[in-house]
């Protein structure tokens, strides 16, 4: 333990590890796994197999997901589902910023993962540029199954990662939080250690 | 007394069975899925081992997503690749841009690339999106590369092949019930899928296992 990362410095991200928080830190891995609740975040077409997920057929209600929450403010995973436009975007980081810590974002479908075949103007091409995606979905849309397995994949990132830290490999922009919530800068990508090269069409400065 | 008619509404539901599909990841059957479902892609061989591929470009051609990179190269005279002049040295196809609309399979002129069932997979990172050549690849066997972020099931491997391909080049309804396709690795020639009335007739419905 070093006191520059001590708790009364750093919080909760300084307390160190040890046997009592071990299982602490495994309780709430545990808790956070089984309550997940999405924000209602439907763009597009995505969103229409995204409430199929919800429905009877598939059942995110065995995930311990419920509901959409129809306020980020009681949500902690943001399901991105279709595509960003330009003027979605700030909208977007808008939610995002409401949502309180901890929380996801699930980028679901092409379209909010890279732009997908719109490939234009008016669509972000990736929101990963906006937000930090833990888990990207693949497909046009992705069905029932494919969701349910990017749900699964965030659910054992949130199992097997750090309580307080979440290294989400963004696009590496730094963004001014909105709400002052944190006056430091926001980095999308992860914090502290170097920037991973080799990202499609990403370049890095070597900082 | 009106309202006592509804709670025996739900109260009856109570013994009914569940409609849910209890998947999870490596658990849980799948729900059956429509038999020309397009699912992520492979890159077949012969059945003498030889690529199918021969780096034409078509396909990145095709794609409405540009998601496919291809290179081609001159087969090497002593070791050949592909029984054609020149091979896809590079293949690269990004599954975050691919819509699945199977044009890329449509337009092969050779049938090296179709489309397997698995749609079952999602990546924590952009890198591993985009699948390689090694990656889309079927093996010395035939099969189809199994990664880890990608849900396959015993059995998935029966659907991945020209086979697929319902009927012949491009569609055409005349090659209905023919063969259209050349043999390949692991399954041989297959029996082409029956016309649409005999479908019809045997009631499947169009679902696949």
């Amino acid at each position: 333990m070093s006191n520059d990362d001590g708790i009364l410095n750093a919080g909760l991200e300084g307390v160190p590890h040890s046997v009592l928080t071990a299982p602490l830190e495994e309780l709430v891995k545990w808790a956070r796994v089984r309550s997940c609740m999405p924000a209602t975040f439907g763009l597009a077409c995505c969103a229409i197999e995204m409430m199929a997920t919800g429905g009877p057929h598939y059942d995110l209600a065995r995930l311990g997901m419920e509901t959409f929450r129809a306020s980020p403010r009681q949500a902690d995973l943001m399901i991105v589902a279709g595509r960003v436009s330009q003027k979605m975007a700030p909208v977007l980081r808008q939610i995002y910023d409401q949502m309180v810590e901890p929380k996801w974002v699930i980028s679901m479908g092409v379209c909010a993962s890279s732009g997908g075949m719109f490939n234009n103007y008016a669509i972000v091409q990736g929101v990963d540029q906006v937000v930090p995606v833990d888990v990207y979905a693949p497909g046009c849309p992705p069905g029932p199954e494919t969701l349910l397995h990017a749900i699964l994949t965030l659910h054992d990132k949130i199992r097997t990662g750090e309580l307080m830290r979440r290294p989400g490999e963004g696009a590496g922009l730094v963004i001014e939080q909105r709400d002052g919530q944190v006056d430091t800068p926001v980095t999308l990508g992860r914090r502290g250690d170097t920037p991973t090269s080799g990202l499609i069409g990403v370049e890095r400065s070597a900082s | 007394m009106g309202y006592l008619r509804g709670f025996a509404v739900t109260f009856r539901q109570i013994f009914q069975r569940p409609v849910t599909t209890p998947y999870l990841i490596g658990k849980g059957p799948k729900a059956p899925k429509p038999e020309r479902l397009h699912g992520r892609h492979v890159l077949n061989r012969y059945e003498d081992g030889m690529e199918k591929c021969i780096g034409c470009e078509l396909c990145a051609g095709v794609c409405p997503a540009r998601c496919i990179y291809v290179r081609g190269a001159d087969n090497p005279p002593t070791d050949p690749v592909s029984p054609g002049e020149r091979y896809g040295y590079v293949y690269e196809i990004n599954y975050l841009r691919c819509i699945h609309c199977d044009l890329c399979v449509e337009a092969c002129p050779t049938e090296a690339i179709t489309e397997t069932k698995l749609f079952e997979f999602s990546f924590t990172s952009r890198a591993d999106a985009i699948y390689t050549k090694d990656e889309l690849l079927v093996d010395e066997a035939g099969m189809p590369k199994h990664l880890p972020w990608e849900d396959w099931r015993p059995g998935e491997e029966e659907f991945t092949s020209g086979w697929v391909r319902a009927t012949a080049p491009a569609g055409d309804a005349s090659y209905e019930g023919r063969v259209g396709w050349s043999g390949e690795l692991g399954f041989g020639v297959r029996a082409p899928e029956g016309d649409q009335e005999s479908r019809d007739a045997s009631g499947s419905a169009g679902r696949a296992s």
